[in-house]
């Protein structure tokens, strides 16, 4: 019997979701032994020509890691569409844009601009900018062109699952990888299409075990500021934390070690917009009725827009940057 | 054809849209560009109701609550007052202009308020011009997006 196939690609990513999945330590030898890796550029030399030349839905299973931002992403989006069966967007780059979506808040040129010229590394007298398409003696050669605007997986092609985190927590890759494996073996229905993986439906506050009163704040500190209660929830002591708005599943790490939550899980379920979410939250626990003094503590807000839409710009309901 | 600006109006059902209520029975005529929307509470408004009209075709989004001290849900009305500058905040940010966004108190016995309030908004937003949103949904045939990757296969491996 031929062994169900599986794919890992990264694309707009920093490849730390293709580390969490080898995180999972002695389980990634079930894996191996149950699975056929069809594709992995992390770990193995694969060959896009060699995707393409399967069968359509010859591969079970893709655990896609990263946002789109260029051609290429795309088009291997496309590729392993077509080529999987079940279609996961692995980890906030491909479910919510997350690192990479915060690009929106620029334009292309802006980026290259500040990468390519500006920037105190770079010397570059002579504006070279990376093009798609150069001319050598040997023919032409082409490196894929980035985009204006980064997408998330779901937004460019048709995605069954989505498993969320920067990166998913291992024991989470574990839990789904296991469930994913008896489903094959036992003959067992899938999950309905659309279903958020390895993480709760409920906030990151539902799994935070910090203790948690009547939220009033006269002041916003950041974390270097104070040293914060080890016991008391962060926010009540000041400190940003975007918990509130944030998919749990994690088991609250960040928090329970002292650091605010980012917001990598993304949005729990039912909300559409993470930032506007914080919004939300926050408003409830300032304790001013006074307009000029609610100004000047929403102003010791560094960035919220940064703050708020860290994971989950590209997939907001504003999207990116309006210039 | 002239722009005529598309305005969601979110009044609370206590103050506000009895307010708008009143403005209609005494017959004081304002813009009919704003569709109104009523919740029980403007702390009911989340900024994500704002976010949502704005990208899905409104030019302006005008908030109406009660006047700080009269919410009928006793404080309601602060927490909307707390949200609105943060969230216009974000919309600057965001590249909107945060004047596109607005919250007034208006109660019930208002009604010239209301009318006021509704035409000043609507001719803000009439100089302003429409809002253009770019890049809402995913286009494959725009014309940055090289196709030379069609067929991975084919073309990938040699770079």
């Amino acid at each position: 019997m031929t062994k169900p196939k599986l794919a890992v690609y990264w694309a707009a990513s920093c490849g730390g979701c293709d580390i969490a999945i080898l995180d999972i330590e002695e389980k990634i030898l079930a894996v191996a032994d149950f699975f056929d890796l069809a594709f992995w550029p992390c770990v193995a030399d694969f060959k896009y020509k060699d995707v393409a030349a399967l069968d359509d839905g010859a591969i079970t299973l893709t655990l896609f890691n990263g946002a789109i931002r260029n051609d290429e992403n795309f088009a291997i989006a496309e590729l392993l569409r077509r080529k999987s069966v079940v279609l996961c967007a692995f980890g906030s780059c491909a479910s919510d844009g997350g690192i990479p979506g915060m690009a929106n808040f620029y334009e292309r040129q802006t980026i290259f601009d500040y990468v390519y010229g500006k920037s105190p590394s770079t010397v570059n007298p002579d504006k070279v900018y990376p093009q798609p398409l150069t001319k050598v003696p040997e023919g032409e050669i082409y490196i894929p062109a980035m985009w204006d605007t980064v997408w998330t997986l779901p937004q460019v092609v048709d995605v069954d699952y989505v498993i969320p985190g920067c990166p998913p927590q291992s024991d989470q890759i574990a839990a789904v990888v296991g469930a994913v494996i008896d489903i094959l073996k036992n003959g067992k229905p899938l999950p309905p299409k659309g279903t958020v993986l390895g993480a709760t439906d409920k906030s990151c506050c539902d799994e935070c075990l910090r203790q948690r009163d009547v939220k009033k704040i006269k002041k916003f500190v950041r974390p270097f500021e104070i040293i914060p209660d080890p016991d008391l929830c962060l926010m009540e002591q000041g400190i940003l934390c975007v918990g509130p708005a944030t998919r749990g599943g994690c088991g609250a790490k960040c928090v329970a070690a002292g650091m605010p939550c980012r917001g990598c899980y993304g949005l729990p379920a039912n909300i559409r917009d993470q930032g506007a979410k914080m919004v939300s939250a926050l408003a409830s626990v300032i304790d001013s009725t006074d307009p000029e003094e609610i100004g000047r503590i929403m102003a010791a807000i560094p960035d919220p827009l940064g703050t708020f839409y860290r994971f989950t710009l590209a997939d907001s309901l504003l999207r990116r940057a309006q210039v | 054809m002239s722009f005529e600006p598309k305005i969601i109006g979110i009044l609370c059902n206590w103050c506000s849209y009895t307010g708008a209520d009143l403005a209609g029975t005494a017959r004081m005529k304002y813009p009919a560009n704003m569709r109104s929307v009523r919740v029980m509470c403007s702390g009911r408004v989340d900024p994500g109701f704002i976010f949502d009209a704005l990208a899905h075709g409104a030019d302006g989004v005008l908030i109406c609550g009660c006047h700080p001290g009269d919410c009928h849900y006793v404080e309601g009305n602060y927490k909307c007052m707390r949200r609105i500058p943060l969230t216009q905040r974000l919309l600057q940010d965001m590249g909107i202009d945060p004047r596109r966004l607005r919250l007034e108190w208006v109660s019930a016995s208002e009604g010239g308020r209301f009318q006021k309030i509704v035409t000043e908004f609507t001719e803000e937003i009439r100089a302003l011009g429409p809002l253009k949103l770019r890049d809402m949904k995913f286009d494959m045939n725009r014309p940055d997006r090289y196709s030379l990757m069609a067929e991975a296969g084919d073309t990938v491996h040699t770079y």
